[in-house]
């Protein structure tokens, strides 16, 4: 008890120098000015939605190769997570848009594929909610974990592969592009309050569903007595 | 400071999403650990 405490004081001091870094350390954008911060969170939050997504994927492949059921327990905690910061990315990211835009919303490549992953992690859960038995619901979300992780690489994608309203890349991008060597500092440390953060969620979220396939043991164990 | 309502606007919204949703797993924790004593207790209760 007293160490999940400390972890959750911990990351609630790191999320708090990172807004601060945001705010105070990071230069104003001489273009945007003050409304380019959000990419602080909105980046973040981004790149950490995907890292939630990239380990609901490998605890998929490991459940349809191994079958065990912390794997199923993994796959859901991490997609649930993952979902809650991509709705932090699709909330935040219009927020930015209309200052800058003019728009709330636009259906390009990268808009359109990020709302299409929120979509399939939603169907992810509301399909285990259709299948009570756990070994048959924990197998064909497996699956479609697997399935809806292919959108994952097109979100990474699709503003170096096609023409997009959303800016260009500022890591691994063309020639030329980036930012100022501070912002980029911010940046990662910010990336590294979310891993955090999503760290301490995706813990809980384990927790739970152990506890909820205890309790469906012996609901099934009393059943058969 | 053009913006800053936009600026506060993200960051406020972005905290009540992970308020939100770690709210919603300490409630479904708290149901499933109470559903599970109550369990473990009908069972004690019958043997």
């Amino acid at each position: 008890m007293m160490k999940n405490v400390l972890a959750a004081v911990a990351v609630f001091l790191l999320l708090g120098a990172a807004a601060y870094a945001s705010f105070f350390i990071a230069p104003t954008d001489a273009k945007q000015g003050l409304i380019y911060r959000i990419l602080f969170l909105h980046v973040a939050s981004a790149w950490t939605g995907l890292t939630a997504f990239f380990i609901c994927f490998i605890a998929n492949l490991l459940y349809v190769w191994r079958r065990q059921p912390r794997w199923d327990w993994l796959g859901v905690s991490a997609a649930e997570v993952g979902l809650a910061f991509t709705t932090v990315v699709l909330v935040t990211g219009p927020i930015w848009a209309h200052p800058v835009w003019g728009i709330w919303w636009t259906w390009s490549p990268r808009l359109t594929s990020t709302f299409v992953l929120w979509l399939l992690y939603v169907v992810y859960l509301m399909l285990r909610t259709l299948v009570e038995e756990p070994d048959r619901r924990a197998l064909f979300s497996a699956l479609f974990g697997i399935f809806a992780f292919i959108d994952v690489p097109l979100v990474f994608g699709s503003i170096r592969w096609w023409r997009d309203q959303h800016p260009q890349p500022v890591v691994m991008g063309e020639p030329g592009s980036g930012m100022d060597p501070i912002m980029y500092k911010v940046l990662f440390f910010s990336w590294f309050a979310m891993l955090a953060l999503m760290t301490l969620l995706l813990r809980q979220r384990y927790k739970l569903e152990a506890m909820r396939s205890d309790l469906e043991t012996m609901q099934h164990e009393l059943e058969e007595a | 400071m053009k913006n800053i309502d936009s600026l506060f606007a993200a960051y406020m919204a972005a905290w009540a999403i992970f308020f939100v949703f770690y709210l919603t797993v300490a409630l479904r924790t708290a149901a499933i650990r109470r559903d599970l004593d109550r369990l473990k207790n009908s069972v004690a209760r019958g043997k």
